[in-house]
């Protein structure tokens, strides 16, 4: 869990490399790697799990299924 | 507690779709309506011909493979049937508004109690970037090179201004899935189709504005701006009917 109670996850074997996930993250906290998946593909990896607000716009954006994302931000208020 | 996770009806499998495909983005978003309706175990869906044609090796619901542009009829069928049944129909404009013209437009007519989730890309995905019924003016394809023309293509087909005016047709709306917010409009918007055939409203149709970054020879991010600026303007996003 990071400092925001978020708990997120890349899959970078799923991932394509589309990017859509790295537009519309509204921290700008999501770069693509120089590495390539088996795919062939860069994959999508998280720059600070610290800043990750756990918003879910990454996951919504994704057509593989490539992140998952559990908080527990409101069970803690 | 917030939890962004694979819904139980989206299988494992990695799919065949290019990166940055909106197929990928309305499986998800069937799958997570048909987990929240619990209907999984009742819900029969049809495969279209087209990018989506190996959807059944997705979508964990029972399915049937359609000939192409017929999945309307076949629905038909299964859910005269099977009354107690939830049967989707999931297909391309090409699919739906080209050679199933016919189905379509009679499904409708005869306010069969089905939904269909009707995929618009303004392109024939499948088969490498032909005009479809839906192509906009001026939109180059493979078979427009110096893109579409009023005078010898025709203008694009709007399914849902087109459908409107048919008694037996219960919703319409045409949504998208280029942004976080059109991606939960289309949510709700499938949601609400199948709800109105739970409640044996008749026909119900969402159409989906979804990217095809590769036959458009677009990068993903430019495909997503192709849908908002471009495609937005010629086929508006709204509800069309709700009764
Ligand atoms: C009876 C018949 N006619 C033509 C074809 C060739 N064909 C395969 S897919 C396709 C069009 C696919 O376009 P669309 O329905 O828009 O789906 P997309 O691939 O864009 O998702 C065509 C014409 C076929 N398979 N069967
Ligand atoms: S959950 Fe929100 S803040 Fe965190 S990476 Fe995804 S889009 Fe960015
Ligand atoms: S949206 Fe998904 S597939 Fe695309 S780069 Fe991000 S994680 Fe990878
Ligand atoms: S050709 Fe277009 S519709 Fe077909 S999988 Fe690729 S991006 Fe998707």
């Amino acid at each position: 869990m990071s400092k925001n109670n978020v708990d997120i996850h890349f899959d970078a074997h799923r991932c394509k490399g589309c990017g859509l996930c790295v537009i519309f993250c509204p921290c700008g906290n999501i770069r693509m790697s120089d590495a390539l998946n088996e795919q062939g593909h860069p994959y999508a990896e998280l720059i600070d799990a610290d800043r990750c607000t756990g918003c879910g716009l990454c996951f919504r954006m994704c057509p593989d299924t490539a992140i998952e994302i559990r908080s527990n931000k409101t069970a803690k208020r | 507690m917030a939890t962004f996770t694979r819904p139980r009806t989206l299988k494992e499998t990695i799919t065949h779709y290019c990166p940055g495909c909106g197929h990928g983005i309305v499986h998800r978003l069937l799958a997570e309506v048909i987990d929240e309706l619990g209907i999984r175990e009742k819900t029969i869906g049809t495969a279209p011909v087209g990018c989506a044609v190996m959807m059944y090796d997705y979508i964990d619901c029972d399915m049937i493979e359609c000939a192409h542009g017929r999945a309307p009829a076949a629905a038909t069928g299964l859910k005269r049937v099977h009354p107690d049944k939830i049967v989707f129909t999931y297909q391309g404009d090409g699919d739906l508004a080209a050679i199933g013209t016919a189905e379509t437009i009679h499904t409708a007519n005869r306010g069969e109690n089905i939904t269909v989730i009707f995929i618009n890309n303004v392109i024939y995905g499948m088969t490498g970037g032909q005009m479809a019924p839906t192509t906009m003016l001026g939109q180059r394809t493979t078979t427009t090179p110096e893109g579409r023309g009023m005078h010898g293509e025709g203008g694009p087909i709007h399914v849902c201004e087109l459908l409107r005016s048919l008694e037996g047709v219960c919703y319409l709306e045409r949504t998208a899935v280029s942004s976080p917010s059109d991606v939960l409009a289309t949510r709700r918007a499938i949601r609400k189709a199948f709800e109105c055939q739970i409640a044996g409203k008749g026909f119900s149709l969402v159409e989906v504005l979804s990217m095809c970054p590769t036959d458009w020879k677009l990068s993903p991010d430019k495909a997503v701006k192709f849908v908002n600026h471009e495609m937005k303007t010629v086929f508006p996003v709204g509800v069309y009917k709700d009764k």
